[in-house]
C-alpha cells in the first residue's frame, strides 16, 4: 500500500512540525507569563510538576535549545502536558482525558451527517442543473457565510429561550449519574440534539456547493455519455457513474478542510458551554491558562490528524487507481 | 477588479474550487464578436458582491463621522428595544448598537484585507515557486503548505493570539495571515505546473528569457484570476477568524468591531433577556459581507470556467426557450446561417462527445 504508506510518512512530518510549533510559540512570546503563574502558585506545585513545567515552556534559560527540545519531547511522549492553572493542581491530560469523548461524540457524529446528507443533496443539485435546484445555491452562500457561533446564538435563542425545547446549556442532565443507563443516554442525546443540528447546518452548505460542482463537471465526461446511451437508468448513471466519481474530490477536500471545520464546531462547543474541548479551550484563554492552553491544541491536532488518516482510509477503498501498485 | 480577458481562452483551467478539470472544453465556433474589457462585471453575482463590499468599505472610511452616537458613551436607556432614538437598541449600557456596528465596520475591513493582502502575498510566493522549480523544492514547499492546511487554523491562531500580551487588530491580522495562506498557495502551485509546459513559456525560455521575467511577464498574469478568488476567499477567512477571536474576547484590544458586540452580547445574557437587537443586526452584517465576497468568487470562478458559466446564466433563459437541462449538454445558441435576423435556433451541443441526441426547442 504505497499511497497509505506515503500519507502516514506525511501526517508524521505533520504530527513533528505541530509538535515543534508548540514547542516554539511561548518560547518566542515576549515576556514570561507562566513564570509569573509559578511564582503566584509557589510551595503549591510539586517538584515533578514544576519540572515538566519548566521542560514545556522553556523557562530554564541556561540550557541549550536543542537540550530543550529534547526534554520537551520526553515529557510528551510520557504523556505528560504539565499541570492546570485553573484547575489547580489536576494534570492537563486528565482534563483532556475528561473532555474529549464529548467532543469526538458531538464533533465527530455531526461532522459525519452534514457529510452525508451534503454529499447526497449535492449530487441530486448536481444532476438537476439549470432546473429549480439551482434555486438552492443561493440559500447555501448564506450559510457558509454565516459564522457558525452566530447560528448557535440564534438557534439558542429560537428553541430554548423563545420555545423552550431544548437545553440552552450543558451535555446533560446534572440530576443524573453519569453511566450506561437509558435514562443518562436519553439525556445526552437530548441535550446533544440542538448543538449537533447546528453543526451540521453550518457546516452542511460547504458539501452541497462542492458535491454539485463536481457533478457539474463529471456529468460531461464521455463514460457519462456513453452510460446514458447504453440505456442505463437514471439511477444507476447518476450514483454508479456521476457520484462515484465526483465524491472522491469531497472525500479528499473532506480531509484537507477538516482542520477548518473543527476549529469552527469548536466555538460551538463555547456557546452551548458543551463540556468538550472546545469549552475548555475557551476557558483555558480567559483564564490564561496556558498549560492546557497548549495541550488542548496539541490534542485537537492530534484528533484532526487521526481523522485525515480514517479519510485516507476510505479515498483508498473508493479510488482502485490508489491501490495500484506502481 | 479587472480580470484579463485572455483567460477565458485558456483551456483546462482548474477552478479556485480546487475541482480538477479533466474535460477538453467545448470548440464553439469562434465567431463572436469582440469581447468588451468589462466582461466580468457583466456578471450579475459579481456586481451584486461587489456593490455590497464597496458599500462595507465606504462605511468602514467614514462610519466615525456618520455614526450617531459615540460607540462607547453610556446612557440611562438600558436595553431598550429598537426606536427612533436608537434604530437598532441599546445595550445593558445604554449604548447605540448602531454606533458600535458602524464604527466597527472598520476593523473589520482593515483586518480583513490586510490578512488577506498578506497571506495572498504569502501564498503566490510559495505557490508559483513551488509549481515553477519542480523537484525537491517542490516536493519540500507543498508539504508545508499540505502541513498547514490540516493544522486546524483557528486553534492555532487562538493559542498564538491568546498568549500575546497585547494583541490589537494589525497583530491578529498577522497571525490570520501566517497561519492562512495555504489553501491560495496550494491551488497556485497546481496551476503554475500546469502553466510551466504551455508553448509560451517555453517559447519565451527558448527566447532566453530569464526565470524572473518569464515568472512575472508570462506565469503570474495568467494566475490573476486563481489569485483574485484566493484573495478573496482569505478575506472571508480572516473575517470570519476576527470575529471569533473577539468573540471570545481575544485581540480586540478596547476596538470595536461585530465581534466585539456579540462578545458583549453573549457575556451580558442577551439571549436570556431576549434582546434579539443586540446579536441580530452584527451577525447579518457578517452574513452580508461573507455572501458578497462569494457572490465575487462565484462571479470568478464562472469567468474562468465557463461550465459553470452557461449552467448558471441561462437557468431561466433555457426555461424560456423550453430547453430541457440535461446531463452532459451544454446548450450552446448560434443563428442558424441564412435564416433571418431574429430567429435564433437553439442547438444543444454536447461538450464531450458527438454523438449527442439533438434537443429540440
Amino acid at each position: 500500500m504505497r499511497f497509505i504508506g506515503r500519507r502516514l510518512a506525511f501526517y508524521v512530518i505533520t504530527l513533528w512540525a505541530a509538535v515543534t510549533i508548540n514547542f516554539f510559540i511561548p518560547r518566542l512570546m515576549p515576556g514570561d507569563p507562566v513564570k509569573a503563574l509559578i511564582a503566584k502558585n509557589q510551595g503549591r506545585i510539586s517538584t515533578d510538576a514544576m519540572d515538566s513545567l519548566y521542560a514545556l515552556f522553556g523557562l530554564d534559560q541556561q540550557v541549550p535549545l536543542w537540550q530543550q527540545y529534547l526534554d520537551y519531547w520526553r515529557t510528551l511522549l510520557s504523556g505528560d502536558l504539565g499541570v492546570s492553572f485553573a484547575y489547580f493542581p489536576t494534570p492537563v491530560s486528565d482534563l483532556i482525558n475528561q473532555a474529549l469523548p464529548w467532543t469526538v461524540g458531538l464533533v465527530g457524529v455531526a461532522t459525519i451527517i452534514s457529510f452525508v446528507i451534503g454529499t447526497l443533496i449535492g449530487t441530486g443539485i448536481g444532476w438537476r442543473r439549470g432546473t429549480w435546484a439551482d434555486s438552492l445555491l443561493p440559500i447555501s452562500t448564506f450559510f457558509s457565510a454565516v459564522p457558525y457561533f452566530w447560528l448557535a446564538l440564534i438557534a439558542i435563542f429560537v428553541f430554548s429561550v423563545t420555545l423552550g425545547w431544548f437545553p440552552a446549556s450543558g451535555s446533560y442532565d446534572r440530576s443524573l449519574v453519569p453511566g450506561w443507563s437509558w435514562e443518562f443516554v436519553g439525556s445526552v442525546i437530548y441535550y446533544g440534539t440542538l448543538p449537533a443540528l447546528t453543526i451540521v447546518i453550518s457546516s452542511i452548505a460547504g458539501w452541497i456547493l462542492g458535491m454539485r460542482n463536481m457533478v457539474v463537471t463529471v456529468s460531461s465526461e464521455d463514460y457519462v455519455t456513453v452510460a446514458q446511451a447504453k440505456g442505463l437508468s437514471e439511477r444507476a448513471v447518476r450514483t454508479g457513474y456521476a457520484a462515484r466519481n465526483a465524491v472522491l474530490p469531497q472525500v479528499s477536500s473532506f480531509a484537507l478542510s477538516l482542520g477548518f471545520i473543527v476549529g469552527g464546531t469548536l466555538i460551538m462547543e463555547m456557546v452551548f458551554s458543551y463540556q468538550g474541548i472546545g469549552f475548555m479551550l475557551f476557558n483555558a484563554v480567559n483564564a490564561k491558562d496556558y498549560p492546557l492552553m497548549q495541550g488542548c491544541f496539541l490534542v485537537i491536532t492530534i484528533a484532526v490528524l487521526v481523522a485525515n488518516i480514517l479519510a485516507d482510509f476510505v479515498y483508498a477503498a473508493l479510488d482502485p487507481r490508489t491501490r495500484q501498485e506502481g | 477588479m479587472t480580470v484579463d480577458i485572455t483567460l477565458i481562452e485558456e483551456d483546462q483551467v482548474t477552478g479556485p474550487s480546487g475541482a480538477p478539470m479533466t474535460g477538453v472544453m467545448p470548440s464553439v465556433p469562434r465567431r463572436r464578436r469582440r469581447p468588451g474589457r468589462f466582461v466580468f462585471l457583466r456578471n450579475s453575482k459579481a456586481v451584486a458582491g461587489l456593490v455590497i463590499l464597496g458599500f462595507f468599505t465606504l462605511i468602514a472610511i467614514v462610519g466615525p463621522w456618520i455614526a450617531p452616537y459615540d460607540p462607547s458613551a453610556q446612557s440611562d436607556d438600558i436595553l431598550q428595544p429598537p426606536s427612533w432614538e436608537h434604530w437598532m437598541g441599546t445595550t445593558h449600557l445604554g449604548q447605540d448598537v448602531l454606533s458600535q456596528l458602524i464604527v466597527g465596520t472598520r476593523g473589520v475591513m482593515v483586518v480583513g484585507f490586510v490578512a488577506g493582502i498578506l497571506a495572498t502575498f504569502i501564498g503566490v510566493v510559495v505557490g508559483v515557486t513551488a509549481g515553477f522549480i519542480g523537484g525537491v523544492g517542490d516536493e519540500s514547499l507543498s508539504a508545508l503548505s499540505n502541513i498547514f492546511l490540516v493544522i486546524p487554523q483557528l486553534p492555532l491562531i487562538i493559542i498564538i493570539a491568546g498568549q500575546l500580551p497585547s494583541a490589537g487588530g494589525l497583530t491578529v491580522a498577522v497571525v490570520i495571515a501566517v497561519t492562512g495562506w495555504a489553501w491560495g498557495a496550494r491551488v497556485l502551485r497546481a496551476q503554475t505546473l500546469s502553466l510551466r509546459k504551455r508553448d509560451f513559456v517555453e517559447a519565451a525560455r527558448a527566447n532566453g528569457e530569464r526565470t524572473w521575467r518569464i515568472v512575472m511577464a508570462e506565469i503570474l498574469p495568467n494566475l490573476t484570476a486563481i489569485i483574485a478568488s484566493g484573495f478573496v476567499g482569505t478575506v472571508t477567512f480572516a473575517v470570519l477568524s476576527l470575529i471569533t477571536l473577539a468573540f471570545i474576547g481575544i485581540g480586540s484590544g478596547g476596538d470595536w468591531n461585530w465581534g466585539t458586540i456579540l462578545f458583549w452580547a453573549q457575556s451580558q445574557l442577551a439571549l436570556q433577556r431576549g434582546a434579539w437587537w443586540w446579536f441580530i443586526p452584527a451577525g447579518l452584517c457578517i452574513a452580508l459581507l461573507g455572501m458578497a465576497l462569494t457572490l465575487i468568487n462565484f462571479g470568478i470562478d464562472e469567468f474562468v470556467n465557463p461550465r459553470l458559466r452557461s449552467t448558471g446564466l441561462h437557468a431561466r433563459t433555457m426555461r424560456k426557450r423550453g430547453i430541457r437541462p440535461r446531463i452532459g449538454f451544454t446548450p450552446v445558441v448560434h443563428r442558424a446561417p441564412g435564416a433571418g435576423a431574429g430567429t435564433a435556433a437553439s442547438v444543444a451541443r454536447s461538450t464531450s462527445a458527438p454523438l449527442a441526441k439533438e434537443d429540440r426547442a
